[in-house]
C-alpha cells in the first residue's frame, strides 16, 4: 500500500496548503476610529441605561488603589445605573496583556494604556484607541491640564509623533523618579541632603567609607537601570535635548554627555556604592531592604512613597536628584501617571469619557492626597505626613520648573530588552559605557527608520 | 460488477467492519487535538512567515524571520544556552540517575519507597513554585550563600554571589534546577526497569569476577536501553520547551545570559511585539523537539524512527 499512504500524505499537505490560503493575514487593517461630533456626546450617564464598564488599571500598590476604590464607589454611588468592573494588575502585568486584549474582539472600554512608542503609539496606530478630543471639547481636559501633560498623552493618528496629533488619555497622578534618603543614617554619618551632583558623590564615598550601603538598587527586571541612567542623564545634559532623543526629534544615544552618564552609572558599580549583586536584586524589593535599613540613598518613583511612609515614619525624606550648581533648576524623569483612555470598541464610549472625566476632576485629586498619593494638579488639601509633604513640594518645583523628562522606555518598543541589557552589563563590569550606548543606539536607529 | 455481489472485492480487504470507519471512532479525539492543536500549529507556520506587530497590519516576509532566528546574536546565543541547558536537564539528570540505580541494584535499602517519593517530588511540584523555591536558595542570604559563608569562615575562598544576577554563574544555576527536577523521572524510570532484569545476570557477572562498573556496563545498562531512551527524550523536550522556570527565576537576565528560545517566543511575541519573529522560533523549536525524539529513539534503542 505504499501508493495509497504517499497519495494520502500528499492530500493531507494539499489540505493544508489550501487552508493556509484561505485564512486571511494576522491582523487587522489599521482602519481609524470614527469620532463623534462634540455636539453628539451625551454627558449625562444616568441616562445611559444599565451599563457595565469595564476598566484595566495597574492600581495596585498602596495609595493608588485606596484612591481608585474611594473613586470608583463615588462614581457608582452617583450613577446607581453605571457598574464599574474594575480588573486590576501590576504595572508589568499588564503591559503584557493589554496588547492581547485590545486586539480582541471584545476590549474592555477604559484601560490605561501606557505612553510613548512601545505602547499608546502602537495602539493608536492600529486604531484601537478613541481619540478623545470631542470629549475634550465637551469636559475642557485641555483647560484642566497644561499643555506639557496632555501633550504626552497625544499621539500622531499614524503614530509616529508623540506630543502632535489627538488627544488619546488624560492621567490622574503625578510621578517623578527623585532621590529618598534615610535621614538617620545621614544624621549618623554627619552629612546634609546633598545640594549638588559634587555633594552628592562625597556623601556616597562617606558612606561607603562608614560601611554603608550607599544606594539600594535592584536591577533583576533590567528597568531600574534605565530609571537610574536617565536620572544620571539628565544630570548631564539639557531637558530639551533628553525629550527630543526620546520622543525622536534628534540627538543619538552616542552623544557625548550620554556616554558620560553611562559612564557615571559604571563608576558607581565600580565604586561598590549599589547593593551587592544588583542584578539580581527585585525592583519591588528595592524599597522594602531600604525601609529594613539597608541603604543611604534609593533613586525611585512617587509611587514607592505612600508604602515607605507607612514603613519609615519620619525616618525617611524625598528630594529632587541634586542639580549641577546649587540652587539651579534641576530637571528628572516623571511627569504623569498611565493616562485613562478609551477603546475603540467600547460600546459605552460616552459613560466611559463621564468616568474619565470624574476620576481627573479637581475632587478626585483631593481624593488621591487623601489616599497618600500624588496628585498630578494641585490639590485643595495637603498631606499630613512629612514625606509626602516632601514629595507634593518637589512635584510643585519641578512643574514650576518645567522639569520632568520622558521615560527612556518610550524610545522604541524593544528599548527595555536592547538597553537595559547592556546596562545590567554595565552595572556588572561587563562592558563599557561606548558600547553599551551603541547597542541603544542600533536599537533606536533600527526602530526610526522602521517607523 | 454491476448487479454481482463483488466478492473479488469482499476478498482484496481485510475482514470485519470498512476500514474507513476507523475514523469515525477517532473523529472526536481529532476534533479536540485538531482545534487546540493542530489548527494553532498551521496557524503560528502561517504567522512566521508575516512580520507583525500583533495589534496592526502584517506585512509578508517570506522566510526573512527564519533566517532571522540564526542570524540574529540574541537569539543565537539563546539556541547556544540551549545546548548548555540540555546538557543539565538532560544528560546529567540521567548520569547521575545511573549512579543511583547502580549503588540500589547492588544494595538492599531500607525505606527505599519514602526516597523514591523524595527524588520524585520534584516533578510533581508546578515549576513556577520550584522557581520561587529556588529563588530564595540562590539569592543573597539564601541557604547557598550561607554555606558559602561558612566555608569561607573555614579558609576557603569567597564564593559568595547572587547566582541567578551573576553573568557566568546563572545560566548553571538555571540548568542545576533542571537537574534537580529531572533526576526523580530518571531515576523511577530506571528504577523499574532494573527489576526486570533478570537477578541471574547479575549473578552471572559477579561469578565471572566483576566490579561494580564492569556489571552496570554489561548488565544494567544494556538491560536499561529503553528506560534511556524515554527518559532521555522526556528531560531533552522539557530543556527544549523551557519557559516558565527561566521567566519565573531570571526573565532571561542578567543581560541575555539565561535567554532560552522558548522565553524569547513569549518575550519576541508578547513585549516586544515580533509576533512573526516569535512564530518562527516556536516552529524551530518544534522541528527540534521532533528530531531530537527521534534522534534519541534511533541511537538509544537502535529502532528505526
Amino acid at each position: 500500500m505504499p501508493t495509497l499512504r504517499s497519495r494520502g500524505a500528499v492530500a493531507a499537505a494539499a489540505a493544508l496548503v489550501t487552508a493556509l490560503a484561505a485564512a486571511c493575514a494576522p491582523g487587522s487593517s489599521d482602519d481609524k476610529p470614527e469620532s463623534k461630533a462634540p455636539a453628539a456626546v451625551s454627558t449625562d450617564v444616568a441616562k445611559a441605561g444599565n451599563v457595565t464598564l469595564t476598566v484595566w488599571d495597574q492600581e495596585v500598590q498602596g495609595g493608588l488603589k485606596e484612591q481608585i476604590e474611594k473613586l470608583n464607589a463615588q462614581f457608582q454611588a452617583k450613577y446607581p445605573n453605571v457598574k464599574i468592573n474594575r480588573v486590576s494588575r501590576s504595572f508589568t502585568d499588564l503591559q503584557k496583556t493589554l496588547r492581547l486584549a485590545l486586539s480582541g474582539g471584545n476590549p474592555p472600554d477604559v484601560v490605561e494604556a501606557n505612553q510613548g512608542y512601545a505602547s499608546m503609539a502602537q495602539y493608536v496606530k492600529a486604531g484601537m484607541l478613541l481619540p478623545l478630543d470631542s470629549y475634550d471639547q465637551v469636559y475642557g481636559w485641555k483647560k484642566r491640564f497644561p499643555k506639557g501633560l496632555t501633550d504626552l498623552n497625544s499621539v500622531t493618528d499614524d503614530g509616529k509623533l508623540i506630543g502632535s496629533g489627538k488627544l488619546y488619555g488624560v492621567s490622574l497622578n503625578g510621578e517623578i523618579v527623585g532621590l529618598y534618603y534615610n535621614k538617620e543614617k545621614l544624621a549618623k554619618l554627619g552629612i546634609q541632603p546633598p545640594k549638588t551632583w559634587a555633594e552628592f558623590d562625597q556623601a556616597l564615598a562617606t558612606a561607603k567609607g562608614k560601611g554603608e550601603v550607599p544606594i539600594a538598587f535592584g536591577n533583576v527586571e533590567k528597568l531600574p537601570a534605565m530609571q537610574l541612567y536617565g536620572v544620571l542623564q539628565d544630570g548631564q545634559t539639557g531637558k530639551e535635548a533628553v525629550r527630543k532623543l526620546v520622543f525622536g526629534s534628534g540627538g543619538s544615544w552616542t552623544d557625548a554627555p550620554n556616554v558620560q552618564a553611562a559612564q557615571k552609572l559604571a563608576d558607581w558599580a565600580k565604586a561598590g556604592y549599589f547593593t551587592k549583586d544588583a542584578n539580581s536584586i527585585k525592583w519591588d524589593d528595592t524599597p522594602a531592604n531600604f525601609a529594613k535599613g539597608q541603604g543611604v540613598f534609593m533613586f525611585g518613583g512617587t509611587w514607592w512613597a505612600p508604602d515607605l511612609n507607612d514603613r519609615m515614619k519620619d525616618k525617611v525624606g524625598f528630594m529632587l536628584p541634586p542639580p549641577a550648581q546649587a540652587g539651579a533648576p534641576t530637571a528628572t524623569m516623571g511627569g504623569e501617571s498611565l493616562p485613562w483612555s478609551i477603546t475603540s470598541k467600547s460600546k459605552h464610549a460616552d459613560v466611559a469619557a463621564a468616568y474619565i472625566n470624574f476620576i481627573t476632576s479637581p475632587q478626585a485629586m483631593d481624593v488621591a492626597v487623601e489616599a497618600g498619593s500624588l496628585p498630578v494638579l494641585p490639590a485643595s488639601k495637603q498631606p499630613d505626613a512629612p514625606l509626602l509633604k516632601e514629595v507634593a513640594s518637589a512635584w510643585t518645583e519641578l512643574s514650576k520648573n518645567d522639569g520632568t523628562t520622558p521615560y527612556l522606555d518610550y524610545a522604541t518598543p524593544t528599548f527595555t530588552d536592547a538597553f537595559g541589557g547592556p546596562l545590567q552589563e554595565l552595572v556588572a563590569g561587563k562592558t563599557t559605557p561606548q558600547q553599551a550606548m551603541k547597542k541603544a543606539q542600533d536599537d533606536y536607529s533600527a526602530f526610526q527608520k522602521k517607523k | 460488477m454491476s448487479g454481482s455481489k463483488t466478492p473479488a472485492l469482499e476478498g482484496g480487504r481485510p475482514p470485519g467492519e470498512p476500514r474507513r470507519i476507523g475514523w469515525l471512532y477517532v473523529l472526536p479525539a481529532l476534533l479536540v487535538y485538531g482545534a487546540f492543536l493542530l489548527w494553532p500549529l498551521v496557524r503560528g507556520a502561517q504567522f512566521s512567515l508575516y512580520h507583525w506587530d500583533g495589534l496592526g497590519t502584517a506585512t509578508w516576509a517570506g522566510l526573512s524571520n527564519y533566517t532571522a532566528t540564526w542570524s540574529d546574536p540574541v537569539l543565537r546565543g539563546a539556541f547556544g544556552h540551549l545546548l548548555v541547558l540540555v546538557a543539565f536537564y538532560a544528560v546529567l539528570p540521567c548520569c547521575i540517575a545511573f549512579v543511583l540505580v547502580g549503588a540500589i541494584s547492588r544494595t538492599r535499602i531500607r525505606g527505599l519507597t519514602f526516597f523514591r517519593t523524595v527524588l520524585f517530588l520534584p516533578q510533581v511540584v508546578a515549576m513556577v513554585a520550584v522557581a520561587v523555591a529556588w529563588q530564595w536558595v540562590y539569592s543573597a542570604d539564601g541557604p547557598v550563600n550561607t554555606v558559602l559563608g561558612w566555608l569561607h569562615a573555614l579558609g576557603l575562598p569567597d564564593w559568595r554571589r547572587g547566582w541567578l544576577g551573576d553573568f557566568t554563574f546563572a545560566l548553571p544555576a538555571v540548568g542545576l534546577v533542571g537537574t534537580w527536577v529531572g533526576i526523580g523521572l530518571a531515576l523511577v524510570l530506571f528504577l523499574a526497569g532494573a527489576q526486570k532484569i533478570p537477578r541471574e545476570l547479575y549473578e552471572a557477572a559477579r561469578i565471572d569476577g566483576a566490579g561494580p562498573v564492569r556489571e552496570f556496563l554489561a548488565v544494567t545498562l544494556p538491560g536499561l536501553r529503553r528506560e534511556l531512551a524515554v527518559a532521555l527524550t522526556l528531560t531533552t523536550i522539557m530543556a527544549i520547551r523551557n519557559f516558565d522556570l527561566i521567566y519565573m527565576a531570571t526573565g532571561g537576565g542578567p543581560g541575555d545570559a539565561t535567554k532560552a528560545p522558548a522565553y524569547e517566543v513569549y518575550n519576541r511575541t508578547f513585549n516586544t511585539g515580533e509576533v512573526g519573529l516569535g512564530c518562527a522560533i516556536g516552529v524551530t523549536l518544534a522541528v527540534l523537539a521532533f528530531a531530537a525524539t527521534a534522534g534519541i529513539g534511533r541511537l538509544v534503542e537502535g529502532r528505526d524512527a
